[in-house]
C-alpha cells in the first residue's frame, strides 16, 4: 500500500482528509448550535419534583388552573397556574396572550423558574384545539405547510 | 350522488394509474411499442378523473352536503361562498386530494411532453410517474377518503372552516405550493427514467430544465404566499418562525434550487451528472419528507394531538419504497455515470458547485434541527424543540457566502476565466458595497449594527455586480436596452433571481434589526407614539361578519414631520368571535408602504368597565422587501422558462449522441 | 487544487467512488428507522400522571338529571370505561358507534363524562345515536376534566375495581385498540382482583 504513495495518491489523500475536516468542523458547530438552542419540555409535575434549576431556559406544558388567571391592574402583566392533573405551577408572564388562552386550555409556555419557583415566561403558545380527530387546525395548518398548532403572539 | 361519483372517478384513476405504471415499463422491457403507447392516454385519463373527483368535492361543499364527514368537518352553512370553495383544500383529505390532483396533472404534462424524448425514457418516464399516483392513490382511497358519508345521523350543519384558514391567504397559497411540491415528481421520474436506461447523455438536460424550473417558480410562489399570510394572520408581525411545518416546504426549495443550478452545468458543460440525478431524487424526496412529516404528527408529538399512525405508516412506507428504489437504482448506476472532471477554480462551473454544496449544507443543518427533537425523543432523551435562534445562527453563515458567491458566478466564463478578466470591475463594486453597508445605516440611523451591515453589503454586492454582468453582457449584443432585451431569457431571468435576492436580504436584514414591538395597555382616548409615528386609540365598535362577529379598534396614525403632526391614515385592527367554534381570531391592521409597514394587533381586552385593551405596535421598516424580492425570483424563473433553445426539439439533441436503447428509434408523432 | 483532484485519479477515485451513494443511501435507512419509531412514539406522549393513582374526588350533577350528584364512589365496584365525550367533537362522532357496540356487548360498563358541552345538546345527541353509557354525568366548565388532565376530547380511562385508573386512551378507540389494548388489560384486571 504504502509504496504506492506517489504524489497523485498524496495529493488524493489530502483531499479527502480535507472534506474530512470540512464535514466534522459543519457537524461541530451543527451540534454545538444545537445544544446552545434547545429547549427541554418538562410537566408540572418533573418541576415541582426539583428536576430542573432556577434559571434554566426550558418549556412547560398543562392545562391553565380554572379561576386562577390573575390580571395586573394597569399592566400587561398576567399571572397563572398551570397542571398536569398532579401538581402545579404558577407562570408569570408580561404581554398579549394568545386567542385561545383560557382558563381549562392546554397551553405550552417558554421561559425559566426564578427563585421562588414561579415561572416567568417570555412567550406563551396556545393549543389551537383540545379536538382530537378531526385534529382541524393543526393538521389543517400543517397540510398547508404552515406553523401547527400553536400560535405564538411573538414574533420572530 | 355526486360523492360516489367522485370516490368511484377516484378509483378509476388508481385503476388507470395501475395501467401508467405497468404497461409501459414492461413494453419497453419486451420491445412492445403498443404496450408503451398506453402510457400517454392513461395519464391523460387519469389526470381528468382526479379533477372529476375534485369537483366533485368542491360540488359537496358549494352544495352545503354535510353528509360528507369531510364537509361536515370543515364547512357551515354560513361560511361565505369562496372560503366553502378553499375548505376543499382546508384539511388533510381534501388538501391530500387535490395534492393528487396536482400530481396527475404534471404526469399528464410530463407524459404528452415526453414525445420528444427517446421512447425507451420516455416510457420510463410514465411508467415511474404512474407508480407515484398509484402509491398516493392508494393512500387517499385506503387511509383519507375524503368523500366517506356520515350515515345515517347527518348533521344539520358543519363544524365550519378553522377561523384561522378563513383568509385570502389560504385561497390561492396550498395549491401554489402543492403544485410547487408535487411538480418535483418530473425530475424524480426523469431520473428515475434516465437511470434505468442507461442512457448517459447530458442532452436531457436541457429538456429537464423548465420543468424543474417551473416546479420551484411554484414553490417559490407558495412559500411567499404562506410567510404572507403567517405574517397576516397568525405571525403577530412575524413572517417565518421556522416551524417544523414551514421547514418542510423550505428544504425541497433548497435543494430545488441546488438543482436548477447544477441542471445548468449538466446541460451546457455535461458534467456533475450524477449530482444533478442525485439532487433530483434528493429534492422529491424532501417533499415526500415533508409530506410525511406534517400529516403523520411525529414531529409535533410533544404538544400535537394531530397525528394518525396509520396515515403515517403508510406514507412512511410510500417514502421507503420511492426513495428507497430511487437510491438503490443509484447506486447500481452511479459507477457508469462517472464522468472526467476538469474544474478550474476560476470558472461557472465552481461557482455553481460552491452554490450547490452550500445550499445542501444548508439543507442538512436546517433537517437536523427539525428533526433533532424527534432523534432524541427516539433514544428517550427528552422532550426538547429546537427554537428559530439555531436555524438562524446556521442560515446566517451559510446565506452570506452564497450570496458572496452569487455576485461572482455570472462574471465567470464556463470552463475557464483569468481572475484579471473581473477582477477589474469587482474590485470597484465591493469597495462600493462595503461602503454603502457601512455608510447607509450609519448615516440614517447614526448607529452600526453587524447584521445590517453585513446584510446591506452583500445585497449592494450582489445586486451591483448582477446589474454589471447583465449590462456588459447586454452591450456586447447591441445598443442599451436592445442588447439587454436580446440576452437568451434564461440570462434575463437569473438577472431577475439574483435582483430578487438581493431585495430579500435587504427586508430581512432591515425588518429584524430595525423593527420596533410594543405590547401596551390602551383605553380609548390613549395615545402611544412609536418613534415619528402616533397611534391615538379613538373608540371600540362592534359589527357583524357573514358568520362572526367582530369587535373593532379604530387608530389615528400620525407622523410627527418637521411642520408638526400630519394624519397619514386609520388602522382598524378586529377580534372576531367566530359563531360555530366560538373561536376568537385576531385580525391585524396593516398600514403599509413601501419603506415600512405599521402593524397594529387587539390583544385581549383587559378591564370591562375600562374598555383597556392589550394592544400590540409594531413598526417594520423594509419587511415588504422581503416578498417583493420573492416576487422577483420567482418572476426570475418565469422569464427563463420563456428561453428559446428550451423549446427546441430535445430528440434532436440526443440523435447521433447516444444509442436509443433497445427499442426501435421512437417514430415520429 | 479542484483541477489536479479531480483529473488523472482514474483509479484512485474509482476506490472512493461507493461513498458516493452508500453514504447517503445510509443515512436515508437511518432516517427511516427514525422515523418508524418515531410513530410508534406518539401515542405514549400524553403519559397521564394518574396512571396507577386513584381518580380524583368530584361530585356532578347526572347529565339526565341535573339534581342527582354522582361522584368517584359511584364508578367503583368493576372494571370500567370512563369515555370523555361532547357534541361539538366530531371525533366523538365517528366513536359513538364503537361505543354502542361495546355497550351491546356489555363487556364492561361504560360511563359517560360529558365536556364542556351544552345539556340540552349532549340530551338530544344521546337521543338520537342512542345511549352507550350507563350513566353520564356533565362537567360543563371542565372543572373535573382539569383534574383527571383531560387535554380534549374524546378520551377514554380504564378504572379498575379499586376505581385506581390503569390507562388513558387519547382519541378514538379503534376496533384495533380494543382487542390489543383494552381487552387485554381488563382481563388482566380482573384477573389480579
Amino acid at each position: 500500500m504504502h509504496k504506492f504513495l506517489n504524489p497523485a495518491r498524496k495529493k488524493r489523500l489530502y483531499i479527502v482528509l480535507f472534506i474530512i475536516a470540512g464535514v466534522s468542523i459543519a457537524l461541530a458547530i451543527m451540534m454545538t448550535a444545537l445544544r446552545q438552542h434547545i429547549n427541554f419540555f418538562y410537566s408540572p409535575s418533573q418541576v415541582a419534583a426539583g428536576e430542573v434549576s432556577a434559571g434554566q431556559r426550558f418549556r412547560i406544558g398543562g392545562l391553565v388552573v380554572d379561576e386562577s388567571v390573575m390580571r395586573v391592574e394597569d399592566s400587561l402583566q398576567v399571572r397563572f397556574a398551570l397542571t398536569d392533573g398532579a401538581q402545579e405551577v404558577w407562570v408569570t408572564y408580561a404581554g398579549i396572550l394568545p386567542d385561545l388562552f383560557r382558563e381549562g386550555q392546554g397551553i405550552v409556555a417558554q421561559g425559566a423558574l426564578d427563585e421562588a419557583g414561579v415561572f416567568q415566561a417570555d412567550e406563551v403558545l396556545a393549543k389551537h384545539d383540545e379536538n382530537y380527530m378531526p385534529p382541524e387546525v393543526a393538521q389543517a395548518l400543517a397540510e398547508a405547510g404552515h406553523p401547527t398548532q400553536l400560535s405564538t403572539p411573538d414574533a420572530t | 350522488m355526486l360523492p360516489e361519483l367522485g370516490h368511484f372517478a377516484l378509483i378509476l384513476a388508481l385503476l388507470l394509474a395501475v395501467v401508467q405504471a405497468v404497461f409501459p415499463l414492461l413494453g419497453s422491457f419486451y420491445q412492445k411499442p403498443a404496450w408503451v403507447a398506453l402510457g400517454q392516454p392513461a395519464a391523460c385519463a387519469q389526470a381528468f378523473f382526479l379533477v372529476c373527483s375534485l369537483l366533485c368535492l368542491t360540488a359537496a361543499f358549494i352544495l352545503n352536503d354535510f353528509s360528507v364527514a369531510y364537509v361536515a368537518e370543515n364547512s357551515n352553512s354560513r361560511l361565505p361562498l369562496h372560503f366553502r370553495i378553499s375548505a376543499v383544500w382546508g384539511a388533510h383529505e381534501g388538501s391530500m386530494l387535490l395534492w393528487m390532483t396536482m400530481l396527475s396533472l404534471w404526469g399528464m404534462s410530463a407524459a404528452l411532453a415526453s414525445r420528444h424524448l427517446p421512447e425507451n425514457i420516455s416510457a420510463r418516464l410514465i411508467s415511474v410517474l404512474g407508480w407515484v399516483s398509484v402509491g398516493f392513490l392508494l393512500f387517499i382511497l385506503l387511509t383519507s377518503n375524503p368523500f366517506e358519508r356520515l350515515l345515517p345521523y347527518v348533521p344539520l350543519d358543519g363544524a365550519d372552516l378553522n377561523p384561522l384558514l378563513q383568509d385570502i391567504g389560504l385561497i390561492i397559497h396550498p395549491p401554489l405550493l402543492y403544485l410547487g411540491y408535487v411538480g418535483l415528481v418530473v425530475p424524480f421520474a426523469f431520473a428515475m427514467a434516465v437511470l434505468m436506461s442507461g442512457n448517459l447523455a447530458s442532452a436531457w438536460a436541457r429538456w429537464l430544465r423548465p420543468w424543474a424550473v417551473t416546479a420551484w417558480v411554484f414553490l417559490t410562489l407558495g412559500i411567499l404566499l404562506g410567510s404572507w399570510w403567517a405574517y397576516r394572520e397568525l405571525g403577530w408581525g412575524g413572517w417565518w418562525f421556522w416551524d417544523p411545518v414551514e421547514n418542510a416546504s423550505l428544504l425541497p426549495w433548497l435543494v430545488a434550487t441546488a438543482l436548477i443550478h447544477s441542471l445548468a452545468v449538466t446541460d451546457k458543460r455535461g458534467m456533475f451528472k450524477a449530482w444533478t440525478i442525485f439532487l433530483a431524487i434528493f429534492a422529491f424526496s424532501l417533499s415526500l419528507l415533508g409530506t410525511f412529516l406534517v400529516r403523520s404528527g411525529v414531529l409535533t408529538s410533544v404538544h400535537a394531538f394531530a397525528n394518525d399512525p396509520a396515515r403515517g405508516v403508510f406514507i412512511l412506507i410510500l417514502l421507503g419504497i420511492s426513495v428507497g428504489s430511487a437510491m438503490l437504482l443509484y447506486a447500481w448506476r452511479a459507477q457508469s455515470l462517472r464522468e472526467e472532471v476538469k474544474l478550474h477554480l476560476w470558472s461557472r462551473e465552481t461557482m455553481l458547485l460552491a452554490n450547490n454544496v452550500l445550499l445542501v449544507v444548508m439543507t442538512l443543518s436546517i433537517l437536523l434541527g427539525t428533526l433533532y427533537p424527534l432523534i432524541l425523543d427516539a433514544f428517550n432523551l427528552g422532550l426538547i424543540s429546537v427554537g428559530p435562534p439555531y436555524f438562524n445562527a446556521m442560515f446566517v453563515p451559510l446565506a452570506a457566502p452564497l450570496l458572496f458567491l452569487m455576485a461572482l458566478g455570472p462574471h465567470q466564463r464556463w470552463s475557464k476565466t483569468q481572475p484579471s478578466e473581473w477582477l477589474g470591475r469587482l474590485r470597484y463594486t465591493f469597495a462600493i458595497s462595503v461602503t454603502l453597508g457601512v455608510v447607509l445605516p450609519f448615516v440614517v440611523t447614526g448607529s452600526l449594527q453587524g447584521h445590517v451591515v453585513l446584510g446591506l453589503a452583500l445585497a449592494c454586492w450582489v445586486l451591483i455586480a448582477t446589474l454589471q454582468d447583465l449590462l456588459g453582457k447586454g452591450m456586447r449584443r447591441g445598443k442599451g436596452f436592445t442588447g439587454v432585451w436580446q440576452l437568451p431569457r434564461s440570462q434575463q431571468g437569473m438577472v431577475i433571481a439574483h435582483v430578487g435576492v438581493a431585495v430579500c436580504a435587504i427586508g430581512i436584514a432591515l425588518s429584524s434589526q430595525y423593527s420596533q414591538e410594543r405590547d401596551v395597555r390602551m383605553v380609548p382616548g390613549d395615545a402611544y407614539t412609536l418613534g415619528a409615528y402616533t397611534f391615538l386609540f379613538e373608540e371600540v365598535v362592534s359589527g357583524e361578519g357573514p358568520n362572526y362577529t367582530t369587535t373593532t379598534g379604530l387608530f389615528e396614525v400620525s407622523k410627527t414631520k418637521r411642520g408638526g403632526e400630519q394624519v397619514i391614515g386609520t388602522l382598524a385592527p378586529q377580534k372576531r368571535l367566530f359563531y360555530v367554534r366560538n373561536q376568537i381570531m385576531t385580525r391585524a391592521a396593516i398600514l403599509a408602504n413601501g419603506w415600512r409597514d405599521l402593524y397594529i394587533a387587539l390583544g385581549e381586552p383587559l378591564d370591562e368597565r375600562a374598555h383597556a385593551w392589550a394592544v400590540r405596535i409594531v413598526y417594520k421598516p423594509f419587511v415588504r422587501w422581503i416578498w417583493l424580492g420573492g416576487l422577483l425570483i420567482a418572476l426570475g424563473g418565469f422569464v427563463a422558462l420563456f428561453d428559446r433553445r428550451y423549446r427546441q426539439k430535445v430528440a434532436q439533441a440526443f440523435q447521433g449522441a447516444i444509442d436509443l436503447g433497445r427499442l426501435k428509434p421512437a417514430n415520429a408523432e | 487544487m479542484m483541477n489536479s483532484a479531480n483529473s488523472n485519479n482514474h483509479h484512485q477515485k474509482h476506490r472512493l467512488a461507493w461513498l458516493r451513494w452508500a453514504a447517503p443511501l445510509a443515512v436515508f435507512l437511518l432516517l427511516l428507522l427514525l422515523f418508524w419509531r418515531g410513530l410508534s412514539l406518539d401515542s405514549s406522549t400524553l403519559p397521564s400522571p394518574l396512571v396507577g393513582q386513584p381518580m380524583p374526588a368530584f361530585s356532578l350533577e347526572m347529565l339526565h338529571d341535573a339534581s342527582v350528584l354522582k361522584t368517584e364512589q359511584d364508578f367503583k365496584g368493576q372494571v370500567a370505561l370512563i369515555n370523555v365525550w361532547a357534541t361539538w367533537c366530531f371525533a366523538c362522532h365517528h366513536e359513538h358507534p364503537m361505543l354502542m357496540d361495546l355497550a351491546y356487548l356489555n363487556r364492561v360498563p361504560i360511563y359517560g363524562l360529558n365536556y364542556r358541552d351544552d345539556r340540552e345538546a349532549a340530551l338530544s345527541w344521546l337521543e338520537a345515536l342512542g345511549d352507550p353509557y350507563q350513566f353520564t354525568v356533565f362537567d360543563p366548565d371542565a372543572t373535573v376534566s382539569i383534574d383527571w388532565g383531560v387535554y380534549g376530547a374524546p378520551e377514554t380511562f380504564v378504572i379498575d375495581q379499586k376505581g385506581i385508573i390503569h390507562y388513558r386512551h387519547v382519541g378514538v378507540i379503534t376496533i384495533n385498540d380494543w382487542e390489543t389494548v383494552f381487552l387485554p388489560l381488563i382481563e388482566q384486571l380482573e384477573q389480579a382482583a
